[in-house]
């Protein structure tokens, strides 16, 4: 699931729009993201606090098995990285 | 007809190295941003702007109006800079998060509200999942 800043209405549109078919979720006041301390303050347009870009696999305990901080908000974990991470799940 | 006026003549390479220099920055934030193997390292970017400099420098050296000719160039070499300047430096500029969960501790649980409106719980999804749960955070519409 993808978490972001933005509200449920434009997050429905980018779904639909790019045909995405996993689940959304809005955090608009960034708790989740203040919880996971992944807050880039003034990071968005116009100065908005947003997410900086992360990844975690979280296995049915809820716990951490694999992450990816990237140094590089241009630079993301590829489909491959990450169907390689999910083998240690069982 | 005696009357001899000089011929100004466009400045092909000048003009082609600017419409280039654009057409890179512009292609890759719309186009190549989009594959890893265009977006990590821009090498194509990078050969469009190299391309893009030759043209300007062959632009300005056949200039018959220099001055116009180095303004051009300028703008054309402004605009690769900028790209440099974003690839190289703004783009990193991000908190290093060093207190993000760690590989074998808990993931803090949240309920937060889904797409369409659903309140949603971590806990809950990841009990119900076959194997696990991908967390992506991402930036958002910006």
């Amino acid at each position: 699931m993808a978490i972001s800043v933005d509200d449920p209405a434009v997050t429905e549109d980018l779904k639909k729009k790019a045909g995405y078919r996993f689940t959304f979720l809005s955090d608009p006041k960034a708790e989740v993201i203040r919880a996971y301390d992944l807050l880039h303050k003034a990071g968005g347009e116009g100065g908005r606090d947003v997410a900086r870009p992360a990844e975690f696999l979280v296995d049915r305990n809820r716990v951490v098995r694999w992450k990816n901080l990237t140094a590089d908000y241009r630079v993301r974990a590829r489909p491959e990285e990450l169907l390689e991470a999910t083998k240690v799940l069982r | 007809m005696p009357y001899d006026r000089p011929v100004r003549r466009i400045n092909r390479p000048l003009w082609a190295g600017l419409v280039l220099s654009v057409i890179a920055f512009i292609s890759y934030f719309a186009l190549f941003a989009r594959f890893p193997v265009t977006r990590d390292v821009p090498w194509l970017t990078y050969g469009l702007f190299l391309i893009a400099a030759a043209l300007l420098v062959a632009g300005v050296r056949r200039a018959q109006r220099r001055v116009v000719a180095v303004i051009v160039a300028a703008i054309g070499f402004a605009i690769f800079g900028g790209f440099a300047y974003v690839v190289l430096l703004f783009s990193k500029q991000i908190p290093a998060s060093t207190g993000a969960p760690r590989v074998g501790a808990p993931a803090p649980d949240f309920t937060l509200k889904d797409s369409t409106g659903r309140a949603f719980s971590l806990a809950s999804a990841a009990a119900a999942a076959p194997k696990g749960v991908l967390l992506v955070f991402y930036r958002g519409h910006w």
